[in-house]
């Protein structure tokens, strides 16, 4: 494990992304070939499933450090990272002991089906022989969340100097439902085809946001245009006589919606349509609330289906009669869209409507309404281009609607965790409703490092009451809060919810008694919730 | 009776003495426990602090402020109180004010650290009924290394950053940290070099007949082709902007407490993160409350509420002192002078 170990020490060292391949690749250079596939498998969050539950984690931990639950828990909110946490707190190991990451993995999933006792004696043991870096890394073995800060891009282009492939064949490669445990290295990366596995999806093009203004993108007529649903983006495939359902998180997901089943007799064998997985009433996709009730169910109840029905809104076509066709350009792969779908004549499957107006004005009257249509704004996709790899400037561009704003105040505070754990970084917001505030939203990002610090130091000065880590302070700050969308909620005391909130700006310019009141936020509810 | 010290809007106060301890706003009498921004303060009447503090305070207040020096252990009366200052190892002139009447002892720890450094006298555990300690690393996960391991860390970054070709750029702040380490490199690697605020430290300490090796001060002439292969200790607040222009292609490294956390690392933005604090790491907080034998402990800046509720749990009589000390790193003036 201590190439593994050295691998993470690298990447952590630095920032830049040209030494983060260099020690992707030569750790795959050095790295026995069951290391390298774990490697892989665990920077594409392939874990196995967590040997341990966390709450046992800290407990041992706090055991074998000597100190109290509590003081661990306190702790662990500080530093942000349970993996870290714990390898900082553990007094220093006596005797080291040198397994390969192949060894530790498979003990680990052993380690799954034993009693709470042999694996504490595992666990704790293991600990005591593992030096402070060896220890984090095992421990992030456990909890997972293994991001490294190598984005799936980075270790692709790696991977791809390492065998002299090509960086797109590679992604296509390392997506799908692969197993570290039953496939192999020489299967995965180096053999003479792609893996025939049935189920394996494309890598999903992403679009960049627009900054500019569009007429920097020419006449509206080269590019197709339709709105930006607000679902979930998915991968439907239809191969082999089967149905896969993938997420763009990477996720199978064909159990959780079974109206997609119809799709294995409306749709031909050795297809795969790219759309999105979104809530719809037959006549108009719903909020993006509706389908959030689906989200994290694996099996579905009647009642369910019928408040939350679901359908693909088809936007692009990769695989037709098992022909690959991301290289066909944009308007040919939807004109062969639409015959799937007209052929398919399913009433899951529609299609993405294209927004026909003659000029970037009228376009952007119809976005400012998107809104209204339970839509995030307007996709633009060149009618030139083909379907690339991640998100890629130039083609495609997302031209979402300006974000809800509201001017609250900050009325708690709370230290951050991990990068900011020295500094007051998480804030609560409230409105005025008569004299009083009312607290209705967090958010978290959104300031510099600078402005952070000036409020931490307000924070400090201006503490009106301590309850455990949450500080009320005196409200006088004022930040304009953006967000995406607003809902009625009766799990907030506020009784909305917000979607996506994050600072926009610090409104220095505002006294405190120049906030927004509750009416407006209530007025915002009924208008777009 | 009254308390010997007691907590003002103003700072700590001794009324039986008439005077304040590292005052936040302006007194008519200030002991000051150590020269760094937050805890030595521009304004006051009067200020009282060890001998070796003064030509910093000097440079910083200004040359015509009124300050009595002491030395370490030396008693002085302020009515029916005695004033001593201590050595707290935390940078050089640190000291812990140790306050006495009859049989009630006080002591302001100012910052400390418990662990070796060349730059500075170390900390003396001194006996008290009443302990007044600084908490910026009261949390177990921050555990210092012998600080050997810690230069020798750096002293192979400054090398390997050599054999690069590239300049080294270590941050670290003006007064204390930044001697530290110059004290303490291996400096036959190669010359080292200064940002203003750091050099402007050095000047006044070498005036003041400090030992300090070698360094020289970058200005705008300063050919970045000299710089390489060099060290060259900063500010943390010079990284970012564009004096570092002046350094060609280089290696930054940040030396903080801090630096224990990835996330804290991280969030530097520099290449490297060594582990060098002068403040206290938590056994040293643990160790030095012990030593002082006090049964009531005042926690000031730093993870105060966590660190009193585990000194009550360990039996103490612990309370939290809001302050508007700040951290490591927040010692630092905001105004880096630029030269
Ligand atoms: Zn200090
Ligand atoms: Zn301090």
């Amino acid at each position: 494990m201590k190439a593994f170990a050295r691998l993470f020490v690298a990447l952590d060292q630095t920032t830049k992304t040209n030494a983060r391949l260099a020690a992707l690749r030569s750790f795959f250079e050095e790295a026995d070939k069951k290391d390298a596939i774990w490697c892989i498998a665990l920077l594409t969050h392939r874990r196995p499933k967590r040997p341990v539950k966390t709450p046992l984690l800290h407990e041992w931990a706090a055991e074998a450090a000597e100190i109290p639950l509590w003081l661990f828990e306190e702790t662990y909110h500080v530093v942000g990272d349970l993996a870290e946490t714990i390898s900082l707190i553990l007094p220093e190991a006596e005797k080291r002991e040198e397994k390969t990451l192949n060894e530790r993995m498979l003990e680990l999933i052993s380690l799954g089906k034993k009693e709470e006792a042999d694996k504490k004696a595992y666990i704790t043991s293991t600990w005591s022989h593992l030096s402070r870096q060896e220890c984090f890394v095992f421990n992030k073995l456990i909890t997972g969340g293994f991001r490294m800060g190598v984005s799936a891009r980075n270790l692709t282009r790696a991977l791809a100097a390492h065998t002299g492939q090509d960086v797109n064949v590679i992604a296509h490669r390392l997506m799908g439902d692969w197993r570290p445990e039953t496939t192999t290295f020489e299967a995965l990366i180096e053999s003479e085809a792609v893996d025939a596995d049935a189920g394996k999806p494309y890598p999903f093009y992403l679009a960049y946001p627009l900054e500019d203004k569009p007429s920097v993108l020419g006449a509206p007529g080269d590019w197709i245009i339709e709105d930006k649903w607000d679902g979930i983006r998915g991968q439907i495939i239809r191969r082999n006589g089967e149905l896969f359902v993938w997420s763009r998180g990477e996720e199978l997901v064909t159990d959780k919606y079974p109206e997609y089943s119809s799709f294995l007799t409306s749709v031909s064998d050795g297809t795969v349509i790219d759309g999105e997985i979104i809530c719809h009433d037959g006549k108009a996709p719903l909020h993006f609330g509706v389908l959030q009730k689906r989200i994290g169910r694996k099996t579905v109840s009647r009642k369910l289906l019928e408040e939350a029905p679901v359908k693909l809104i088809a936007y692009d076509l990769l695989e037709y009669q098992g022909k690959d066709l991301r290289e066909i350009p944009q308007h040919d792969r939807r004109a062969l869209l639409e015959n799937v779908v007209e052929q398919a004549n399913d009433s899951c499957l529609l299609i993405s409507p294209v927004v026909n107006l003659p000029d970037w004005a009228q376009l952007e009257a119809y976005r400012a309404k998107a809104r209204d249509r339970n839509s995030e704004g307007l996709m633009l996709k060149r009618r030139s281009a083909s379907y690339k790899v991640g998100r890629k400037r130039g083609d495609w561009w997302k031209w979402k609607i300006e974000p809800l704003v509201i001017d609250a105040v900050l009325i708690y505070a709370m230290r951050g965790h991990g990068r900011r754990a020295n500094l007051y970084t998480d804030y609560t917001f409230a409105v005025w409703k008569g004299k009083e505030l009312v607290p209705f939203t967090k958010a978290y990002s959104g300031l510099t490092d600078k402005e952070f610090q000036r409020v931490d130091a307000f924070i400090k000065k201006n503490t009106i009451d301590r309850f455990g880590p949450v500080r009320s302070v005196n409200p006088e700050l004022v930040f304009e809060i953006a967000f995406e969308g607003i809902r009625a909620s009766n799990r907030h005391k506020s009784g909305v919810a917000l979607r996506f909130p994050r600072i926009s700006r610090w409104r220095e310019d505002k006294p405190a008694h120049e906030a927004n009141t509750f009416q407006d936020l209530i007025r915002m509810l009924e208008a777009y919730g | 009776m009254n308390p010997l010290l007691v907590f003002r809007p103003e700072g700590i106060y001794c009324p039986a003495g008439d005077f304040y301890i590292d005052p936040w706003k302006p007194v008519h009498k200030a002991v000051i426990t150590h020269a760094h921004a937050d805890h030595s303060r521009g304004g006051m009447k009067a200020y009282l602090a060890h001998h070796d503090s003064i030509p910093v305070m000097r440079h910083r207040l200004g040359s015509d402020i009124k300050v009595q020096g002491a030395g370490y252990g030396e008693v002085i009366r302020i009515n029916d109180v005695e004033v001593s200052l201590h050595p707290a190892g935390h940078i050089i002139g640190s000291a812990q004010v140790r306050v006495a009447r009859h049989d009630e002892v006080w002591v302001v720890s100012g910052d400390y650290k418990t662990g070796p450094d060349h730059s500075c006298a170390p900390f003396e555990p001194v006996r008290c009924h009443h302990f007044i300690t600084e908490s910026t690393f009261g949390l177990p996960v921050f555990k210092w290394k012998p600080q050997e391991e810690v230069f020798d860390e750096i002293n192979r970054w400054w090398s390997q950053t050599q054999a690069e070709g590239k300049t080294a750029l270590i941050l670290a702040y003006s007064l204390g940290k930044a001697q530290r380490i110059l004290q303490s490199v291996d400096s036959t690697i190669g010359p080292v070099f200064t940002h203003g605020a750091v050099e402007n430290v050095n000047q006044v300490l070498r005036q003041a007949k400090h030992t300090l090796k070698p360094t020289t001060r970058i200005t705008r002439e300063t050919n970045s082709d000299e710089l390489k292969g060099a060290l060259v200790i900063a500010p943390p607040s010079a990284l970012g902007t564009s004096w570092t222009k002046r350094l060609g292609d280089f290696s930054s490294a940040v030396a903080s407490g801090w630096m224990q956390v990835r996330g804290m690392r991280r969030r530097r933005n520099a290449d490297r993160g060594f582990v060098l604090s002068d403040h206290a790491d938590w056994p040293g907080l643990n160790e030095a409350i012990e030593a002082t034998g006090a049964e009531h402990i005042h926690v000031t800046h730093g993870y105060t509420g966590i660190f009193s509720n585990w000194l009550k749990e360990k039996g103490y009589n612990a309370t939290v002192v809001e302050t508007e000390y700040g951290g490591e790193e927040d010692d630092e003036p905001t105004k880096t002078d630029e030269v």
